[in-house]
Formats: structure tokens, sequence, C-alpha cells
């Protein structure tokens, strides 16, 4: 009965079950489905790349934990698996091992670490990491295979409009980067997310929003932009990241909108097929920006009183 | 019925099913009784007797010497052993009568009447400050002080705050089950003495029994019982004002300022108490539960009875405790002396064990966004929180840490268990200092 080994510490006394190794590893979970269909469609390079680039990004941090003298431990949090599977299934195919290699120790180490790490990095960093490899090897990084081969190569639908059907794109029987065929994956993918509370809808609903209805008023098929490319994967899972993008509602609304505006106008006027990384990239730079201009109104401040 | 919500919050395990059946149990008078001379906000009572004197019980032994005070009464007869600083649930040791139980009971002359609703309203007002009324929804704020405060203001509305919100405590829906007629009538005093023009009352919708009996005594009265969703903090002051009636009192500012006045189930209930019955406020309800105790419930309890008393009373504790609190899991104080007396503000007495007890160890935060969505008092905690740990206090109170009001929502959902309101408190102490 005597209160000398009793607990003393602030209120709240109690928490929420949700922590953030289970956000990072429900992430995880959610990008089974689009690995599962990269890998039925892609075969063994869908596993050797995305495992690749997971098993290198987790060792990158981990080597950049020991030389910042921090607990090793800290790869648990699964933050890193995610950036290296996200990364592998951004990947081309046929691209060869050692590259894949090289843009997931980019993406953590360039990307994540020299920030301080989880939490501190102002972009993504699986886009980080791709866009190093769209840069230094531009022809590995646009060369794609057809589905069902490993050698035939083949344009994406965003090159060769014509020759795909909806229901190809929608299922994913078409060239591409490994995970971003599949709209179906990816939808059941954000679904889950989405579900278990960890997507924020603001951001997809924004980005596709704005993406298809610009799409439209330049005369484009909107069904088709949303389908192709790797707009979906990366509105639902490189958009969606929570430490890079704005924590107000309102400025959720404003990264996403943004996101499909810089797409549209790479994907119709600029030299790149795809705009997806470098919209979510530049919308990631004006992300301090937006949490500045969208501070919630405090409850009680500029409100008059009753008489 | 319409349910009425509001902006932010959190769904926390209720876990009021354990106690919210069960009936209040009068608990005996302590053999020693502690009363501290602050059981509420504001300044400390002046003590009215010394070691050696004899008091009755609801003789009054501490009075206001401040205007934002509240007397105190003995709520046992017998002979005042000390008059000495003891431990209080806050963690100070505050200046306190103790009080010896002769176990006569013998009360004063309490001057009932039969129908205190002829009252007028200063007649109401002076009763409710010699029963040394304060909130008992857990702030402790002084009633009267409150309805003076308002005095040369139209009131709209009084809220009588049925919107237990914290997990465990089931000490307002007894009141409100059990207590129904009284709480209506002290509605009515309430609104008498304040001037208010309409009564409602806000119930969370997670206790349908109350509402319905509360609905059934208000009957043809002009009392309008309301449904509030089920969510913490529901009961929080200016949160039910804004969803109820779609008020916002100003930051800094007071309720009567948009014309409402706030009062708890509890606190209408010993209105009641004082008009009627002359009796002061010498008892309160108390849930005691947690994982670790016997026989958990609900108990109506004089002030000053230690808290060891009341856990035994419960059929004390099944395994080792690792954690007392005094009010609930979310606001409540963390104890560490089990010494300390139940006093007016004291909601109930909760007790874990080690299992229930969990330490986090921080991780990076990942702007996740989630304190900021539950926040009810709509601030950027993350924001104010990195500000604090950086000592930047200017811009702490530049985002808003004086408007926190303390429910805790942040650290609570926060999955990188980050002690947001930890810094925010600090913040907050930092800021009042300047």
């Amino acid at each position: 009965m005597e209160g000398s080994r009793l607990v003393i510490s602030l209120s709240p006394h109690i928490r929420d079950k949700d922590t953030t190794q289970k956000i990072m590893f429900t992430v995880v979970l959610a990008l089974i489905p689009v690995w599962a269909a990269a890998t039925y469609f892609f075969g063994f390079n869908s596993i050797r790349l995305v495992l690749l680039s997971s098993i290198t990004a987790v060792a990158a941090e981990a080597v950049i934990m020991v030389i910042r003298r921090q607990p090793v431990t800290a790869v648990l949090d699964g933050s890193a698996l995610v950036t290296g599977m996200l990364l592998g299934l951004s990947l081309p195919p046929s691209l060869p091992s050692w590259m894949a290699v090289l843009g997931a120790v980019v993406a953590i180490v360039v990307g994540k670490q020299v920030f301080g790490g989880l939490g501190s990095n102002p972009f993504n960093p699986a886009l980080v990491g791709r866009a190093f490899l769209v840069a230094s090897f531009s022809k590995a990084m646009t060369t794609w295979t057809a589905p069902f081969t490993d050698t035939v190569t083949a344009a994406t639908p965003l090159i060769n409009q014509n020759a795909v059907s909806y229901s190809e794109l929608f299922f994913g029987t078409t060239a591409g980067s490994l995970g971003e065929t599949s709209a179906l994956a990816i939808l059941l993918g954000g679904i889950f997310l989405f579900y278990r509370g960890v997507l924020d809808y603001r951001i997809p609903v924004g980005f596709l929003g704005s993406a298809a209805v610009l799409m439209f008023l330049f005369g484009e098929d909107p069904i088709f932009h949303l389908l192709s490319g790797s707009l979906l994967l990366g509105a639902v899972f490189m958009a969606t990241d929570m430490v890079t993008t704005p924590i107000t509602p309102k400025g959720r609304w404003i990264f996403g909108i943004g996101c499909g505006v810089i797409l549209v106008l790479i994907r119709l006027w600029g030299s790149l097929p795809e705009g997806l990384t470098y919209s979510i990239l530049l919308m990631n730079a004006a992300t301090p920006l937006i949490n500045r201009w969208t501070r919630p109104r405090i409850f009680g401040q500029g409100v008059k009183t009753h008489e | 019925m319409k349910t009425i919500n509001f902006r932010g919050g959190v769904h926390p395990e209720y876990s009021k099913y354990i106690t919210a059946d069960l009936p209040v149990k009068v608990l005996p008078p302590p053999e020693i009784a502690i009363i501290p001379m602050v059981q509420h906000v504001g300044e400390a009572a002046e003590p009215l007797v010394k070691k050696g004197d004899q008091v009755k019980v609801g003789q009054i032994i501490g009075k206001i010497c401040n205007t934002v005070c509240a007397s105190v009464h003995s709520p046992v007869s017998g002979t005042v052993k000390a008059v000495e600083p003891r431990p209080t649930v806050n963690g100070h040791a505050l200046l306190s009568v103790v009080i010896e139980n002769d176990g006569l009971d013998a009360v004063i002359d309490m001057n009932p009447h039969p129908d205190p609703i002829q009252l007028s309203a200063a007649e109401i007002q002076k009763k409710i400050e010699s029963a040394g009324i304060v909130g008992l929804g857990g702030a402790g704020f002084p009633a009267i002080v409150k309805i003076n405060s308002a005095k040369d203001h139209k009131i709209d509305y009084l809220i009588i705050n049925g919107s237990e919100c914290e997990p465990y405590l089931t000490a307002d829906h007894r009141v409100m089950a059990e207590y129904t007629s009284e709480v209506i009538l002290g509605a009515k005093l309430l609104a008498k003495a304040s001037g208010a023009e309409k009564i409602i009352i806000a119930v969370e919708e997670n206790k349908p029994e109350c509402i319905a009996k509360l609905t059934e005594a208000a009957g043809s009265s002009a009392i309008e019982v309301v449904k509030v969703v089920t969510k913490y903090p529901a009961g929080s002051e200016k949160q039910l004002i804004k969803a109820v009636c779609n008020r916002e009192v100003p930051s800094n500012g007071l309720p009567y300022q948009v014309g409402v006045l706030v009062h708890n189930v509890g606190t209408a209930w010993a209105v009641a108490q004082a008009c009627q019955k002359g009796r002061p406020l010498i008892e309160r309800v108390v849930t005691v539960s947690g994982d670790i105790i016997k026989e958990p419930g609900n108990f109506l309890v004089r002030l000053g009875t230690p808290f060891k008393t009341v856990i035994q009373a419960a059929g004390g504790f099944t395994a080792e405790p690792a954690k007392v609190l005094a009010g609930g899991p979310m606001m409540g104080l963390a104890q560490y002396n089990l010494d300390v007396p139940v006093v007016k503000t004291v909601t109930g007495i909760l007790a874990f064990s080690q299992k229930e007890v969990k330490q986090y160890d921080p991780m990076p935060c990942i702007k996740c966004g989630r304190c900021v969505e539950v926040c009810p008092a709509h601030l950027m905690p993350v924001r104010i929180e990195l500000f604090a740990i950086n000592g930047m206090w200017d811009e702490a109170r530049d985002y808003g840490a004086m408007d926190c009001i303390e429910c805790g929502c942040c650290t609570y959902i926060c999955p990188s268990k980050r002690g947001l309101f930890h810094w925010i408190k600090l913040a907050k102490s930092k800021i009042a200092k300047v």
C-alpha cells in the first residue's frame, strides 16, 4: 500500500496504440500487392530490384547510424525499408543491379541522413534516389521492357498513347516501371492505407483531381492520364509521405493540387514524358512555406464578444 | 435528438463500463479528516480553527479571504489535531486542518429551506458562497466567482455540463442517474442566481440512461437536454459552448463574454443540497477504478478522507500499484503518496498495475499532423513543442501556447510517443513568468 514505487508523470497517462513503427510497416504491407503485381508482370526482375534496393537502403541506414553514434536499432522503425521498396518499385525492370544499389544509397544518405535522419528530410528520399538515377543514367532509366518478357523493350503508354486500352492500364499489362503499371494493385494498397488511417485522402484526391481536371481542360484524356505512368503510384504512396508533406489539413489540399498542376505542366510541355518525380519534389520544397501559410485559426482568436 | 459535434478530440478506450452501472455507495466519515485550505482555483481560505478546537459537521473552518476563493467546512465532528501543511493531490504540501473524528457525526444547524426555488437570486448566491461550492468537474473554479463575474452581463444560456469525457470516470454519470431531481433543481437555482434565460443540459451520447432520466425529470419546464458526441474532451468548457451554442469564447476570455455560463452536473447537485438542506460542500461522488482495484465503484466520500481509506473501501489493490491517479487518465494527477485527502476537485481515484503503465522513448517526429488534427484549441502542437525544446518562448507564444487547454490529446495521439503537452506546459509556465 505504500506509495514509494509509484510512477509520477505528467498527464495524459494513456496513449494511442498506433506507433511510428506500425505506420511504416503498414505502408510496407500496403506495398505488397503492388510488388506482387510487379512480380507477376515482370518476374525475377521485380524480386531482384526491390530486394536489392530495400536491403541496401536498410544497410545504408544502419551504417550511417553507426557513424552518427546513434542506436542501430533505429533501422527497425521501418522507414528505410519503405524508402527502399518505393525506390525499387519505381525502377524500370531491366535496370542493372548496381544502379539500384547506388540509387538506394543516395536515397538514404543524401536524401535522408545528411539532414538528420527520420523526420528531418525535406525531400522524399525515394524520389531523391530516383531523381539521381534519372539524371545520371537517363538511358537505363528510360528503357522499359514489355510485361512477361525479360528483354523485349517497349515504349510506355505515355510515349505511345494509342497502343493501350483502359483495361490494360487498370490491370497493369503495359510497359513501365515495376510498381506503376497496375492501377488495381495500387488502389488496393491505397484503400488499405486509408482504412488504417495512415493515408490522408486530401493529398491523393487533390493530386489526381487537379491533374484530371487540367488534362480535361487541355483536351487530353483524363482517365488515360490518371492510369498511365507513375501518377497513381506517386499520388498514393509518394506524395503522401508524412515527413515531407504539410501537417495542416488545408496545407495538404494545397500540396496535392500543386503536385497535380506541376505534373500536368511537365507531361504536356516538359521535355520529360513523366513529371511525377519533380512535381512531388518541388512541392516538398514548398512544404515549410505551406505550413506557415495554413496555420489554423486558433480557437477564440479574432472572435468578438457577444455584447 | 441530434448529436452535437465539435472539432478535434480523440477516442481513447472509455473503460466506463466497469463502474457506470454501479450505484453510489456511501462511505462512512474518516477517522482522521485532512482538510486543505485550497481545494479550488484561487487563494487559500483562512483557517478559523486552531489545535484543540471542537468542530461539528458542516461548520465553517476556512473563510474566504480574497475575491477568488471558496470557504471550507468540516466534514466530520471532532477535535482539531493540527493546522499544518500536509501533502495534497497537486504534489504540494498545503496548509490543512486535521480533524480527529469523534464518531458522533454531530451536525451544525443547517437551516434547510422547503422550497428553495422561492429564494431570491441574492439569497441563492449567498447560499452558494457560504456553502463553499466550487466546480466539481475537476477544475474547481469557485461557483460564486463565476456567477459574480457575469453580474453585469446578459446570460442567454446556462449549460449544465454532463459530458463526463474522461475515461473510467462515472461519478457525474451516477449523479445524473441517481440525483436527477437535485441536478434539475440545482440547474434552476443556478439559472436564477445568474439570471440565465435558458437551461441546457449537455450529456455525452454514451449515457442514454442519464439523458432519458434528465429529460423525464425536466418534464415540461424550459430545460433542454442535448446529446453531445462521445469524444474526449467533449466536457471542456469552451469546446462545449461552441458545440452547443455555436458561440466561441474569445482567447483569454471567459464564457460570460458570449452570454453563456457552464456548471458541472455535480456542481448543480451541490447547489441543490446547499439551498434545500443548507448543507455545505463536505462530500462528493468519487469513482474508484483501474485494473487493480478489487471492487471498483462509485462512492459518496466525505472530503478529507485519505485516498488509502477510499481504496480500502473499494476492496484494496489486487496487485502492486504502479500508478495512482487523482482524476481521469487524460488530465489526472499522478500521486506519490496515498495519504493525500479527497478534495473538492477529485473526480476519481484510479490505480493501475505495471502492465498498464507504459513508459515510452520518444522517436523523431514524422510530421504526421495528427496532433494538429486532434487539437480542440486548433493549435499546431508539434510547432510549439519544437519552439519549447529550443527555448524559443516568443515563437511558442505566437503559435498560441497560452491557448492550450491542457487536454493532452496531442501527446495521446502522437505515434512517435513524444511528450508534446509536456513541452507546451513548460512553454506556458515560461511565458507566464515573462
